[in-house]
């Protein structure tokens, strides 16, 4: 399913956090949302997946505008992965995931083996299967992702939103995750903060800054120092991955501008967790 | 194998069965003790065959006297306390869902300060004051203004905010609160001896006129719980998630919120505030069943119905012949029994978490 956001402006509170934002992602295709912290990359993604309306523009999925679909349509289409969105609650591992079955069911109806069979198979895709029974609470911050994961896959939909999904991961589970995106069918947006895995692992890159796009296109074509150094204040330069033989950026220190103090260590992921 | 490790004892659906009937059990035992007990004891087997011949049953009658207590006085003393515990248990299950946090309680939202504001003008000034109404009527309506007044403001893009909610539940407690008191300074002792036994809960006047209606709210507020676990399951987790899995967030939190006040409002009206069920009666269930809104619902319904009339029971026999505030009873052995809980139970299992890496949230 084609997802496309057309000159979406977003305010929060009276304030314009997304200025004009375009984005698109072919069917089946990943494409990553990547810039600082603050450039409105999860409120775009917000509207994506329906929970923040617009003040201009449209989020298309096909050709349906997601605003024109009832919620529980668009619950259809589109599952999410949010940043932080584990119970306080005592939920099992398996109750977690069973919320992604939520819109397939009406008021009176009971779970069917469909429901189950979704539910087994998520929880094998990421590999939780062993911890179906845990209280949320017992797991580590990798595995209560891997169940976020496993949520938004047990909602079988065609298109999947994901809010910085690599955050609380070691490197081994963010290489993971981002391979398994790329073997499901489903169209993904996603917003990163590590640039590499961006460049590896995406077909698109839809670069923010202060509310607007600032480029996109392939990473091999977007990714360039001269637009780093402009977007995130950082040196950069690249090199070639001696593992892999794909170009690698390397970031060096903070550039110096006047009337801008540049932001402290604006990609170390597993440090920053909020971000709008 | 799977691994269980820290899953709340009944979580598993046979367990979860046996619970429900253990629960069933304890509740036809104490609700017989509450018709027993008392000044005047009765007989459980009196007991039993009074009712059964009120129900119709072919059996030989008992002793008028005995029969009187039991039909007139007792029965409906009980089914009050059932039918409130069951009601202030499933608002409290509603709040904490909706504030995703586990202190929610309806007092949080105003409801029982503004019943006490009505309760109180109307010893304290008169029912001419307002219009004439009686003192369950004049505490409904204080329910409900405040509530609505709460919910006006806490009511942000079509949604609840869950700090705005407390936040704006509390604050106007307050404020309502000032003018109760306000009216007990210039209240005569006697009145004030009033104010004060109603706003610590009673189900000593129960009659069997003021039951139907709160029944009917009661299963109800039931009804809608059983059919929305799963939502409450989405929201209590995150609005942003519960509206990404389809549900329709402001309209749900509304419908939930009217029906907790509803049956908050008519039980506060009938027995005044009884504090500490709608707290400690979700916990208790989430305790035994783990948090999912589809088993805790009806632990928590059958929990807070035994659990009141338990609570009654103490409060006529505690002073016989005179009778203490069920309030009183509720915190004071509801308490203990809570921090006990929280110490023993919680504190293993958020120890095990902590032992994984991960700390306390």
């Amino acid at each position: 399913m084609k997802v496309q956001a057309t000159d979406v402006s977003i305010d929060i509170d009276g304030v314009r956090i997304v200025t004009d934002a375009t984005l698109r992602a072919e069917p089946g295709s990943v494409v990553a949302l990547i810039g600082p912290n603050g450039s409105g990359k999860s409120t775009l993604l917000r509207s994506v997946y329906r929970a923040l309306r617009p003040v201009a523009g449209r989020v298309l999925l096909d050709d349906d505008d997601v605003w024109g679909l009832g919620a529980r349509t668009a619950a259809h289409r589109t599952a999410v992965v949010l940043q932080d969105d584990s119970p306080d609650f005592e939920y099992s591992v398996r109750e977690v995931v069973e919320l992604g079955r939520v819109p397939h069911r009406g008021m009176f109806d009971r779970e069917s083996d469909r429901d189950r069979d979704a539910v087994a198979v998520a929880l094998g895709t990421v590999g939780v299967t062993h911890l179906a029974e845990r209280p949320i609470g017992t797991l580590s911050g990798g595995e209560r992702q891997r169940v976020a994961l496993a949520r938004a896959l047990a909602q079988q939909t065609p298109v999947l939103v994901l809010d910085e999904p690599t955050n609380h991961l070691d490197v081994l589970a963010q290489v993971e995750l981002l391979e398994l995106m790329r073997t499901l069918p489903a169209t993904v947006v996603l917003a990163l903060h590590d640039l590499n895995l961006a460049a590896a692992y995406c077909d698109q890159v839809v670069v923010m800054r202060e509310g607007r796009v600032a480029a996109h296109g392939p990473p091999a074509t977007v990714l360039q120092p001269t637009l780093i150094e402009d977007v995130y204040g950082v040196h950069a330069a690249v090199g070639t991955n001696p593992l892999t033989g794909r170009p690698v950026l390397l970031l060096g220190t903070p550039v110096r501008r006047r009337g801008r103090v540049p932001r402290q260590d604006p990609i170390t992921p597993t440090t920053r967790r909020h971000t709008r | 194998m799977a691994d269980h490790t820290g899953r709340a004892p009944f979580a598993a659906p046979q367990r979860f069965r046996v619970l429900i009937v253990v629960l069933l059990v304890a509740l036809l035992v104490t609700a017989t003790a509450g018709i027993s007990l008392g000044s005047v004891g009765i007989p459980p087997d009196v007991v039993w065959l009074s009712v059964g011949g009120h129900l119709g049953l072919p059996i030989a009658p008992v002793d008028p006297v005995s029969d009187q207590i039991v039909w007139m006085v007792r029965v409906p003393r009980v089914l009050l306390g059932i039918l409130a515990g069951a009601g202030l248990a499933i608002s409290g299950v509603v709040i904490q869902a909706i504030v995703r946090n586990p202190l929610g309680d309806p007092y949080l939202i105003g409801i029982v300060p503004g019943a006490s504001l009505g309760a109180v003008i109307v010893i304290v000034l008169g029912a001419s004051t307002v219009g004439g109404l009686a003192l369950p009527a004049a505490a409904f309506v204080g329910a409900m203004v405040t509530f609505a007044v709460v919910f006006g403001i806490a009511r942000q893009g079509g949604r609840l905010p869950p700090t705005r909610l407390v936040l704006a539940g509390v604050a106007v407690g307050y404020l309502v609160s000032a003018f109760t008191f306000f009216f007990q300074v210039i209240a005569t002792p006697n009145q004030v001896q009033r104010v004060l036994f109603w706003s610590l809960g009673s189900v000593a006047g129960a009659e069997w006129g003021d039951l139907p209606l709160l029944a009917l709210v009661v299963l109800l507020g039931v009804a809608g719980l059983a059919l929305n676990g799963r939502r409450l399951n989405a929201l209590s987790v995150s609005t942003d998630l519960a509206a990404s899995l389809g549900v329709d967030v402001g309209r749900t939190q509304l419908a939930l919120m009217l029906m907790v006040a509803l049956v908050t409002g008519c039980i506060v009206a009938i027995a005044g505030g009884i504090g500490f069920v709608g707290l400690l009666i979700p916990h208790l269930a989430r305790l035994l069943v783990g948090a999912d809104h589809r088993r805790v619902l009806w632990v928590a319904v059958l929990l807070g119905a035994a659990f009141l009339p338990i609570a009654d029971i103490a409060a006529r026999l505690l002073r016989a012949p005179a009778e203490l505030p069920i309030g009183i009873i509720t915190a004071a052995v509801g308490a203990p029994f809570f921090l006990s809980l929280l110490v023993t139970t919680t504190g293993a299992r958020r120890t095990a978490g902590v032992i994984r890496g991960q700390g306390a949230p």
